[in-house]
């Protein structure tokens, strides 16, 4: 679904290196070029995705002739000298200056290294030690002259997850020039002077970076550790299984490190494409939640009101029969379902129970935004994150990238810092993703969207045909908001993407977990397409009528039109209404829960059967950009089945008892090659329909003052596949209340520096209240901006809806 | 034929209130400007460039090709930023030049930056020269109140803003790209070149940076010719130079002379080595130049005759040490300067020079052997051209010079134990005849 | 007032008065970048402060909308700038090896012993810190002690205990080719680039300085054209 950037021409310079010809592209560095003919130059500062700094010296070579007949006088550093015609490099393998020279500085970088290999973590991967292997001398001359070290104090935390140890650090800098140039969070900086340097953070500002693994992770020696892995295990014990993100839609390629049955440590892995060479510190951190102690492992039914532990054919039958007595019955699904399991729940909605009331948007949503995702996302594949390097404007609607899609973030913030690409955020405040990557905020208060897009059609926001438009899950909160996105698209011929936040969200409407798709992007209301399915599926006929959604299937479950329920990961807090949720779990004739840990699905339900995580089982997940990215089982455990698994055995059950048929897999590749041999539909794409606004709603009586309620969440919080990581959750920002200087002065009296004191407001809408600290932000009036879930149960279910009212009062300390 | 010393920055030094703006206009002061506003930016140059003009801060690139350098069709803006950090041990000119007589750097200043078409240009100082900044604050602010500088300078429709900047004690500043760090509120440490700074200097603009007593020698060329400024000096080195002595002489102090004067003469002019004592070694232009010996006194300073002589012409900081001096200790405490000093960025200096210093410390105290020398030796190779700037450079420069010519004076520290000098005989205060 | 920049939140707590927060800003503007302002910036915090504190730092930060490790990063990478509080007398004796050899190193003993403190140290009635300094280009006057970052040229021991002497009983001392001497604090207000009114004290050279000047008008040298033009107006 992805496309591959055209190739340009590039112009090429031919050199020698130790007396090998090659020819690469111009600009190429000669420890690049170098690369091409074999020959590892030794280096540490050197990392092709952080400017050039030529600081460690290690990769000094000798070049007799720099292409115009003279050679350099002295070995040159090759990560900082760009290839010329016919110039000739000598390295370490060639040369005895440049060999010389490297031991030289190898020997440098050792005196004042405290050589602890034996107990330190990187020991056994460590670039230090492999290079003092290959290109540094036995003993040291310093040791045996008796030199004196330069000694620290022991590691010091420069953050809850990120150790310094200063005496390993040779001080190469790739940890602070990454967090300047790549993260923008220049929280670790170089302080001191001359043999004293150190990276340092500032005594009352930690080093809290959304990204900070990535500099553990480069760091070429053992003078960064994270407070998870130190001191968990030896590289040489450790078996690495390339991965898949699961944490948000980017995708971003990870290495997964285990040992006997467990993760020990997740890696970004090197996608040139997605991620790079980096991911945030949640998909590198946050993969304990699997092996937390509320874990699901066997099946369980309810009997005289209790769950009991039962056989995986008896809980599949319980289940069969439960639904069918039920009566109409519907499924849910989260957002983190593999595209795999998503068609699984999508066929086994139409095939087992008969239904189109599917919809795997556990979140706000709202009919236009089915029909936003039928017309404008199913099967698109328009833009990709190169794309967003080469496009002159990129516009975010309803979209915070660093906290909702940290690796696009990184990829947008690159595109910014070239200085080609303008980023234009339409959101309540200039966040402080907004402000790295040079963006320019389009104020809108929540409501107000629609207005805003329409006017970013002017031409001073420049959207013209090169802009891409991208879209994110949450303008869905305002009705409108997405057909005047896809209007200025059609209007200024910019492309348009959609970012959901969640990694399962674009497989499953690929996959037809929608009420009005089915798989491979076929419009439901299409007969054809019903008709093709149909008979890929082997049934006569699947229903025609467009579904509930999400909302709809609670409200029919309150109200006795619906009686069975099928809820496959979802959280009842991240609903648009989890009282209402948990009200239709408690009305419903029936519930089967597929889940990983025990939940408040899980407690109420009838029969609760245990999903293998993404560490069990092989998936694909589909990113924001279209791209398939399928990842294999990193554990072969048999006892954890993937929820296609679980759903064809109940299928199986239903089927047994006269209901539709098996769903005709068992397997993740059973159900790819179905899901292959089915196909994209060809025909054409359902018009956008907006349909009619939502009621009003009431306004509510209020004791304060009164305000729109605009919200997400951060990158870091209390989600529950966070669960089980205290440093990174203690990484996470602190949650805060937002509001215009003049809101604030307007509830709180006027604004005054106070040191030491900090106000705070006690926020209150229809579902509860939360007193947080305040942040003067520049901001529309009248708007309260709060974290969706760094509080309590969240914003949903103790506060408000997004974008409704609540009021405002000044709280005491 | 030129005399023998040829006061021209020094020339108004002894004028009462000399840094006034009223006793430098008094004898002629800004009167170069007139002179270049009615020329063109491209024929100051052209008039520096023929002058033969070589920095004065210690490297000798030529001054107008330097600005030549600048493009022209950049179209950010250009600046000029004076290397006033006058630091490198030894050199002690432009501290007295802008005390006495700041308004000749301040004209050259305007000159220089309107020949670059700079509209803002910077005087980087080094902070440790408190009564200095003052007076060059006092005297921008005179020369912005006299409409030597500001808006449309004597009607020139030329405008220039100058800002005098205090650094904060940083050595390294001297360098130029670690300058414009400093000017940028940055840790001083060197930037890759290229970009040079004349395409991507200060603010990532085209930057012109030069040395203090450079920019001060401009209005003079203006005002005299480029032909009277290269009619002194020698061949490849023109002009005139303030040679500053220092040490062991009798009248040490600021001589300012033709390139090509030697140091026998100078010393001469200085009324000979401190009495009863005789020159030892001396640094031709600050500790970073190799050290010579009394068999160069009569190597011509100017930078081709001390450059065959085996060290550089630099910053013509004559410090002259006499045999009271321990050549070991000098040699120590210049390494730990350069260690102090070192900024830290590249691995040989940062490394090396803690390592040095260690080595060297031993010897002094007569401890390890004659493979100390050696070990010496190759650090220095290893780090000299190893390092990211020239700092590294320099701190090898005494200690291999050294090693040279006084090989034998390091072994004594063995045989002897320890050092064999009487450091209170070298003293200034020392009595007279008191020896080693 | 609490703000967004860079995520850190609440700086505007620290403790500096409105004065220096406007002047910090004062010095920020005068550039075409307010981060060229930094360093001066800092000199202004020093002499607020009597050293670089973390209200300093974090207003600076503020202020530039750079981080506080940033600002950390550049105050202790220059030497001038201070973590422990200096005395109202920062005395600095070079020894750098041309006036060690010429008599620094004793005179740093001597005044180490007569004040009784160490290298970076206050005297205990918090008058004088005593530093040795490097070189600080004033050879041609050997050895040479700064006091306030004024000099004091041609030092003996006993003149640079009259010095400490003289400054710890209050009683005025004159640079030896400058003005008064003023207290760190305010010469660090002159460094951040407010100047003080001492401008035209001291002399425009030492001696040293008119050293060759003084042979060249004895002997009648001159380069030519460029003193010409200041015929007869020289002494």
């Amino acid at each position: 679904m992805t496309t591959t950037p055209e190739r340009t021409e590039v112009e090429t310079v031919t050199l020698t290196i130790d007396g090998v010809q090659v020819s690469v592209p111009k600009d190429t560095l000669v420890i690049r070029a170098a690369e091409q003919v074999g020959v590892q130059i030794p280096r540490f500062c050197d990392h092709p995705l952080l400017d050039p700094v030529g600081a460690c010296r290690q990769c000094l070579v000798d070049i007799p002739d720099a292409g115009n007949g003279r050679g350099f006088p002295k070995p040159q550093a090759s990560c900082t000298l760009p290839v010329a015609e016919g110039m000739v490099v000598n390295t370490q393998a060639t040369s005895e200056v440049a060999d010389k020279a490297q031991q030289g500085v190898m020997e440098f970088l050792l005196i004042n290294h405290p050589l602890d290999c034996p107990v330190c973590d990187k020991g056994g991967e460590c670039p230090l030690q492999n290079q003092a292997m290959s290109n540094g001398r036995g003993e040291s001359r310093f040791a045996e002259r008796g030199g004196i070290k330069r000694t620290f104090p022991k590691p010091i935390n420069i953050s809850a997850q990120v150790l310094l140890d200063r005496e390993r650090c040779v001080l190469c800098a790739r940890c602070t020039r990454f967090s300047e140039q790549v993260a923008g969070d220049p929280f670790i900086a170089l302080a001191e002077r001359g043999a004293l340097q150190q990276v340092a953070i500032y005594e009352r500002e930690p080093y809290e970076s959304y990204f900070s693994g990535n500099a553990i992770q480069i760091c070429p020696v053992g003078a960064l550790t994270s407070a998870d892995y130190r001191f968990r295990s030896r590289p040489f014990d450790l078996v690495s299984t390339p991965g898949v993100a699961e944490h948000d839609a980017c995708g971003a390629a990870i290495r997964i490190d285990h040992r006997r049955g467990k993760v020990m440590r997740r890696l970004a892995g090197n996608d040139p494409e997605v991620n790079e060479e980096w991911i945030s510190d949640k998909d590198r951190f946050a993969f304990r939640y699997a092996q937390t102690a509320d874990r699901i492992t066997y099946p369980q039914v309810r009997e005289d009101g209790e769950l009991r532990p039962a056989s995986w054919t008896e809980a599949f039958a319980v289940a069969a029969r439960g639904l069918r007595d039920a009566g109409a019955a519907a499924v849910l699904t989260g957002g983190r379902l593999t595209a795999e399991d998503a068609y699984a729940y999508a066929k086994f909605a139409r095939v087992s129970l008969g239904t189109n009331d599917i919809d795997f948007r556990a979140r706000p949503h709202s009919a236009e935004e089915a029909s936003f995702l039928a017309s404008h996302v199913a099967l698109s594949g328009d833009v990709t994150y190169a794309d967003l390097e080469a496009a002159p404007v990129v516009v975010l609607l309803g979209l915070e990238p660093e906290d909702e899609a940290a690796t696009l973030f990184l990829r947008l913030r690159k595109a910014a810092r070239r200085g080609r690409t303008q980023v234009v955020s339409v959101a309540p405040y200039a966040s402080r993703g907004l402000t790295k990557m040079n963006g320019r905020l389009v104020p809108a208060a929540p409501g107000a969207e629609v207005e805003v897009i329409g006017s970013l059609k002017d031409a001073e926001h420049g959207v013209s045909k090169d802009a891409v438009i991208l879209v994110g899950e949450r303008l869905a909160q305002t009705h409108g908001a997405l057909s005047a996105a896809a209007e200025l698209a059609a209007g200024t011929g910019a492309r348009i993407a959609w970012v959901p936040r969640r990694a399962g969200d674009r497989g499953a409407v690929e996959a037809g977990a929608l009420p009005n798709l089915l798989p491979g992007g076929r419009p439901l209301t299409e007969a054809s397409a019903r008709v093709d399915v149909g008979a890929a599926w082997g049934v006569e006929s699947l229903p025609a009528k467009v579904g509930r959604d999400g909302n709809a299937i609670v409200a029919a479950l309150v109200k006795g039109d619906l009686g069975g329920l099928v809820v496959g990961g979802v959280d009842p807090d991240d609903t648009a209404d989890p009282a209402a949720f948990r009200a239709a779990l408690d009305a419903a004739g029936f519930v089967v829960s597929l889940e990983l840990r025990e939940t408040d699905v899980t407690r109420v339900a009838d029969v609760v059967l245990p999903v293998a995580p993404v560490t069990d089982k092989a998936g694909t997940f589909v990113t924001w950009d279209g791209r398939t990215r399928s990842f294999d089982a990193v554990f072969a455990n048999p006892s954890s089945l993937p929820d296609l698994r679980v759903l064809s055995g109940i299928a199986d059950e239903i089927a047994a008892i006269g209901h539709g048929r098996p769903l005709g897999f068992r397997t993740v590749a059973e159900v790819r090659d179905e899901m292959q041999s089915l196909g994209p539909w060809d025909g054409a794409r359902p018009a956008l329909d907006a349909g009619k606004p939502p009621k009003p709603a009431k306004a509510r009586k209020s004791g304060g003052t009164a305000f729109a309620l605009a919200t997400w969440k951060q990158l870091v919080d209390l989600g529950s596949m966070q669960d089980g990581e205290e440093h990174l959750r203690a990484t996470a920002r602190r949650p805060v209340a937002r509001l215009s200087r003049a809101s604030y002065e307007s509830v709180l009296g006027m604004l005054e520096a106070q040191p030491g004191s900090e106000q705070l407001v006690t926020v209150t809408g229809d579902r509860g209240s939360v007193t947080l600290p305040v942040v003067v932000a520049d901001m529309p009036d009248g708007v309260v901006w709060v974290p969706a879930r760094s509080f309590g149960r969240g914003v949903l279910a103790e506060l408000a809806s997004p974008g409704s009212t609540v009021t405002l009062k000044g709280a005491a300390q | 034929m030129t005399d023998t010393l040829t006061p021209v920055l020094t020339d108004n030094w002894d004028a009462d209130r000399a840094w006034t703006l009223a006793s430098y206009e008094e004898r002629g002061g800004y009167a170069a400007l007139d002179k270049a506003f009615a020329m063109t930016p491209d024929d100051v140059i052209s008039t520096v460039k023929d002058s033969g003009l070589r920095g004065r801060g210690g490297a000798g690139f030529p001054t107008g090709m330097k600005w030549g350098f600048i493009p022209q069709d950049n179209p950010r803006p250009k600046y000029l930023v004076v290397n006033a950090d006058e630091s490198e041990p030894g050199t002690c000119k432009d501290i007295p030049l802008m005390m006495a007589s700041p308004h000749t750097l301040v004209e050259g200043v305007i000159v220089s930056s309107y020949a670059i078409r700079a509209n803002t240009a910077f005087i980087y100082v080094r902070g440790e020269v408190l009564h200095v900044i003052r007076r060059l604050q006092r005297a921008v602010q005179e020369a912005y109140l006299a409409g030597h500088l500001g808006k449309n300078i004597h009607g020139s429709g030329y405008d220039l803003d100058l800002i005098v900047h205090a650094g904060a004690g940083a050595y390294i500043c001297g360098e130029e790209t670690a300058l414009l760090e400093g000017l940028e509120g940055r840790r001083g440490q060197p930037r890759l070149r290229p970009p040079f700074p004349a395409v991507a200097g200060l603010y990532a603009s085209p930057t012109v940076i030069n040395n203090v007593e450079s920019i001060a020698s401009v209005p003079s060329i203006i005002t005299n010719g480029a032909g009277w400024f290269a009619g002194m000096g020698t061949e490849k080195s023109n002009g005139f130079g303030i040679f500053s002595l220092s040490g062991h002489v009798t009248r040490p102090g600021q001589y300012e002379a033709p390139l090509g004067i030697t140091l026998r003469e100078l010393i001469d002019l200085a009324g000979g080595m401190r009495e009863g004592h005789e020159l030892k070694f001396w640094t031709p232009g600050g500790s970073s130049t190799p050290l010579l010996t009394p068999e160069h006194l009569d190597v011509p300073l100017d930078f081709e005759s001390v450059g065959a002589a085996g060290s550089m012409l630099g910053t013509r900081a004559l410090q002259l040490f006499d045999e009271t001096t321990c050549v070991v200790r000098a040699v120590l405490r210049w390494t730990e300067f350069y260690k102090h000093e070192s900024c830290g960025k590249c691995t040989p200096c940062r490394e090396g020079t803690w390592w040095l210093t260690q080595t060297l410390a031993r010897l002094e105290k007569g401890q390890g052997d004659e493979a100390d020398l050696d070990l010496l030796l190759d650090q220095c190779d290893n780090i000299l051209g190893r390092s990211f700037c020239a700092l590294g450079d320099g701190a090898t420069s005494p200690i291999s010079s050294s090693i040279q010519h006084f090989r034998d004076e390091y072994l004594a520290h063995l045989t002897h134990g320890g050092c064999p000098f009487d450091p209170a005989a070298s003293t200034a205060f020392a009595p007279v005849g008191a020896s080693a | 007032m609490t703000s967004d920049i860079n995520g850190a939140e609440s700086l505007e707590r620290a403790g500096l008065d409105e004065t220096t927060w406007a002047e910090l800003r004062e010095i920020a503007d005068r550039y075409p970048e307010k981060r060229s302002g930094l360093l001066p910036m800092l000199h202004l915090v020093q002499s607020v402060e009597g050293r670089v504190t973390p209200e300093g730092i974090e207003a600076c930060a503020e202020i530039l909308g750079i981080s506080a490790a940033e600002v950390n990063g550049v105050a202790t990478f220059y030497t001038m700038y201070k973590r422990k509080p200096v005395g109202d007398y920062h005395v600095g004796v070079c020894t750098n090896t041309l006036c060690a050899v010429m008599g620094g190193d004793l005179i740093f003993e001597r005044l180490k012993d007569h004040l009784d403190v160490g290298n970076d140290e206050t005297t205990e009635d918090g008058k004088i810190t005593l530093e040795h300094v490097e070189c600080n280009a004033a050879c041609d006057y050997a050895p040479v002690m700064m006091v306030n970052w004024e000099f004091m040229d041609n030092q003996t021991p006993e003149s640079a205990v009259q010095v400490v002497d003289d400054l710890r009983a209050g009683r005025e001392v004159h640079s030896t080719r400058g003005p008064r001497l003023c207290t760190w604090r305010e010469a660090e207000r002159v460094l951040a680039g407010f100047p003080d009114d001492r401008a035209d004290e001291g002399p425009a050279a030492g001696p040293a300085s008119l050293a060759g000047l003084s042979i060249a008008r004895e002997r009648g040298w001159t380069a030519g054209a460029a003193s010409d033009r200041a015929e007869g107006e020289s002494k």
